[in-house]
């Protein structure tokens, strides 16, 4: 008998863990040059240091992570890129060097992290190194023009130059999210960039303005400042802790609804998450932006709920087995119960069309991308079950693919082919 | 509108007075126009784009930073003149009557805030190097006045003229927190006014934008809650749908037993929503058991008295539940400690599910089920007063007959025996018009 050997499904770990060091190495090399450059040449404008130090090390003691399991230290990215911008301190101008910006928010953001390890929550050290490298692009490009009589001689050429700078931040930090995503989740770069753009734009806008407006405000107010500026953004802080509140309400909802077929014996345990992880992974495979997929995640752990409205349980909770009235029946209760979330009427549309044939004569009629992903994860999820055995899928696979002219979309189960075939 | 009573005319009247003197009074000599047209235009961009907070009758935009700032540059009765810029903002909504009650009480906060700044030792005009860190505590004063009188005038218009939808309790603390915070934004400005002079509002609007969104997540927290309950709520009357309604009003009866004995406002909500998902468990029970007419075997009856336990298995993650978690575990334990899932009793029975077992009963006796018809209001009551001390907590029956006999009890619809027809639960709260104020 052949011993079978087992291995985490999917990517190359080695890849990954390359890609993610590099990152991680720039960054931890960025940080000794800093340190080492800023001790020899010593610390300028001390308690400017001290200050935003202290601004970043709270921001970064209070980092959140956001929905699409993002972290974000909005109020320690904010005082790093002011610290980078600082023309003058009242009076004096700034005099803080390239290193001593990168030491100083180095410093800030390890100290910052350190309770977090002493609870044990690990650091995201790709994440960290992100946005140190972020602020080191802004410091190379403004410290040496700080000084400059053009930049320090009125605000409206000081301007254009610092908002291009924020506008740099942002896309280095967004390239770089994208690019350890692409690594990660197997997304496509394109898509992920574009995701990553999307999605750190509000918060882009909100860091790079309140970055502007410290370090203009420090030339009348000085350090006091950072201080003053430090209440708004504390309660905005407040509301993105509240925002990412929402969104887990609302996975907490669905994966609730999700479990409610699986308690009242309508599905096999484990079957709405097997669908949902099936789909998503599908919808990366063909490209689909995050929030699409989101959307579909949701869609697909309740694409069962609308069997609640049946009196017996259909045997074994096989949708793929039952008439096609009787799924339009089941998918259209589902999607009563899913309005009620009013939010996530798009998602109530993805369940309604589920049981809708993937390929139409007249092309406008067809269902949306998700519920073609939902209809064939399910008949596959329903054809194999918990099964590891390989063969069982391909089979599966095979007679999906036998259907492709009507019932399920031929991009789609190729997909879903190509993720089979990957499995070990 | 219309409906006011006589108090409340005069309150709003008296309010717009208070605002409108001191303005009339003066001084002007001393007031610096192009930062009170610069800011008044903040101010009425701000008014335009403001936020509605939970319930339609509360809105809430960035204006006290524009009257703060102007409180700075150019002293009280500017920052009264910007205030009243709110009359400027465009957005559909408050009424005229509003508008003026929303301008009067914006320039009073103002102009107090103004006078509290002066009182403080703040210097009104431009701040240069040398007014830091002095300004500071003046500045904090102002803005606590300014967002403690704002939040005083509103109280008193609550008060006076009340709506069914706005309690005073909906001006939470964490609201009031988040003005104090972004009114620091105010003496930014006013900073700033030395660097960038009047182009500073422009740099300034983004994160008044922040703010906006930043309270925007007040409401949309609050609806995230309420969907999710509706969707579970509805998940069950699809499954069964005999208990239409039932849910809604177990939530009701539940709220109108917890209000009477006082409870806590943020209490009284969490009592709601488990009002609301007290039968959620009822999913996990097969429906050939629950709509059975005839007599429960051992089997069925003991698949039945499952359904709190699973309840809580469908609704245990959902994290803003919390307390309602315990009254959905426990609303079928009994005080003599016959109940399930745990033969609790007495004390040991958690609040919630005390008062759940009271309205629970109550609905299910006055309600019409597979297995009898519905029996009346008073009936009911009977038997709620007969079974206090054994199945019942002799308080909340008390609670609960007071305010059935002050407010009376909407029966329910009879509940139509097709179940693809959409039943609404019988729903007699009071929406008496719109509601009259706007702002914070």
């Amino acid at each position: 008998m052949a011993v079978r050997r087992y291995e985490q499904p999917g990517y190359s770990r080695n890849i990954l863990d390359s890609g993610q060091a590099l990152l991680v190495i720039v960054a931890g090399v960025l940080l000794i040059v800093a340190i080492t450059d800023t001790a020899v040449a010593d610390v300028t404008d001390v308690s400017a240091a001290i200050a935003f130090g202290a601004l970043i090390a709270f921001g970064e003691l209070l980092r959140l992570t956001l929905p699409g399991d993002r972290e974000a230290a909005p109020i320690a990215a904010a005082g790093s890129l002011a610290y980078a911008l600082l023309i003058r301190v009242q009076d004096m101008p700034a005099r803080n060097s390239m290193q001593q910006v990168v030491a100083v928010a180095a410093v800030g953001m390890l100290i910052g992290a350190l309770p977090h390890l002493a609870v044990g929550r690990p650091a995201r050290l790709t994440s960290m190194a992100a946005r140190l490298v972020a602020v080191a692009c802004v410091a190379a490009v403004f410290r040496p023009l700080a000084g400059h009589q053009v930049i320090s001689g009125h605000w409206w050429s000081a301007l254009p130059v610092m908002l291009s700078l924020v506008v740099l931040a942002w896309l280095v930090e967004a390239a770089i999210a994208a690019l350890v995503r692409t690594d990660v989740l197997r997304a496509r770069f394109g898509v992920a960039l574009a995701d990553e753009l999307r999605v750190q734009l509000p918060l882009g806008v909100a860091v790079g303005t309140s970055a502007l407006l410290i370090a203009f405000a420090a030339e009348v107010m000085g350090l006091f400042a950072v201080a003053v500026f430090a209440a708004p953004l504390l309660v905005t802080q407040v509301a993105l802790r509240r925002f990412a509140g929402i969104r887990a309400t609302y996975l907490q909802t669905v994966r609730a609804l999700a479990r409610v077929t699986e308690i009242g014996g309508y599905v096999e345990a484990g079957h709405s998450a097997r669908v949902s992880k099936l789909s998503v992974d599908i919808g990366r495979e063909l490209g689909m932006p995050e929030a699409d997929l989101l959307e579909l995640e949701y869609a697909a752990l309740m694409h069962d709920i609308g069997q609640l409205s049946l009196r017996d349980p259909i045997p074994g909770g096989a949708t793929v087995l039952v008439s096609r009235e009787e799924q339009r029946r089941i998918a259209e209760y589902g999607a009563e119960v899913i309005q009620q979330a009013k939010v996530l009427d798009s998602v109530a549309d993805i369940v309604r069309r589920q049981s809708d044939p993937a390929r139409m004569p007249n092309r406008a009629d067809e269902p949306p991308l998700s519920s073609r992903i939902i209809r064939a994860a399910n008949a596959f999820d329903d054809l194999v079950g918990s099964s590891v055995e390989p063969s069982r899928a391909a089979a599966a696979v095979e007679r999906l693919r036998l259907d492709t002219a009507g019932e399920y979309d031929p991009a789609v189960v190729e997909a879903l082919a190509a993720l089979v075939a990957r499995r070990p | 509108m219309g409906k006011l009573s006589k108090a409340a005319w005069l309150y709003i009247g008296a309010v717009i007075i208070a605002a409108a003197l001191p303005i009339a009074r003066g001084p002007f000599a001393e007031i610096n126009w192009t930062a009170v047209i610069t800011l008044g235009l903040l101010l009425a961009a701000s008014e335009s784009t403001a936020t509605l907070l939970e319930s339609r009758s509360l809105a809430w935009s960035a204006n006290s930073v524009a009257s703060l700032a102007a409180v700075v540059l150019t002293g009280p009765v500017g920052a009264a003149l910007v205030a009243c810029c709110t009359l400027l903002g465009i957005r559909r909504g408050p009424s005229p009557m509003q508008r003026l009650f929303n301008t009067g009480m914006y320039a009073l906060s103002a102009y107090l805030a103004g006078q509290v700044f002066l009182l403080f030792g703040g210097q009104v005009g431009t701040p240069g190097t040398s007014s830091f860190p002095g300004i500071i505590g003046p500045y904090a004063a102002a803005t606590v006045t300014h967002v403690a009188v704002n939040f005083a005038l509103l109280q008193g218009v609550f008060w006076l003229a009340p709506t069914p939808r706005t309690t005073a309790s909906r001006l939470d603390l964490g609201l009031l927190v988040t003005d104090v915070g972004y009114g620091a934004l105010g003496v930014l400005i006013a900073a700033l006014w030395e660097v960038l002079g009047p182009f500073t509002p422009v740099l300034v609007l983004i994160p008044l934008f922040v703010a906006r969104w930043a309270v925007a997540q007040f409401a949309a927290q609050q609806r995230a809650y309420e969907a999710t309950v509706s969707a579970l709520c509805q998940a069950v009357e699809t499954k069964d749908f005999y208990t239409r309604g039932h849910s809604e009003r177990v939530s009701k009866g539940s709220v109108m037993i917890a209000s009477e004995i006082g409870m806590h406002a943020e209490r009284i909500a969490a009592i709601r929503f488990a009002g609301m998902l007290h039968d959620v468990g009822k999913l996990g029970v097969p429906t050939a058991v629950l709509q059975k007419t005839g007599r429960l075997t051992d089997d069925e009856y003991a698949a039945i008295q499952l359904h709190p336990m699973r309840g809580l298995d469908i609704v245990r993650d959902i994290g803003f539940l919390d307390e309602a978690l315990a009254g959905i575990m426990h609303h079928h334990e009994r005080i003599d400690g016959k109940g399930y899932p745990m033969g609790l009793a007495g004390d040991e029975i958690p609040e919630f599910a005390r008062v759940l077992a009271v309205a629970d009963a109550f609905d299910a006796m006055t309600s019409n089920r597979a297995y009898r018809g519905a029996r009346p209001v008073s009936a009911a009551i009977a038997e709620l007063r007969k079974c206090a001390g054994e199945q019942f907590d002799p308080a909340f029956v008390d609670a609960f007959v007071a305010a059935i006999d002050r407010d009376g009890w909407a029966e329910p619809q009879p509940v139509p025996g097709d179940n693809t027809e959409k039943a609404l639960p019988a729903d007699t709260d009071g929406q008496a018009g719109p509601l009259i104020i706007e702002s914070l």
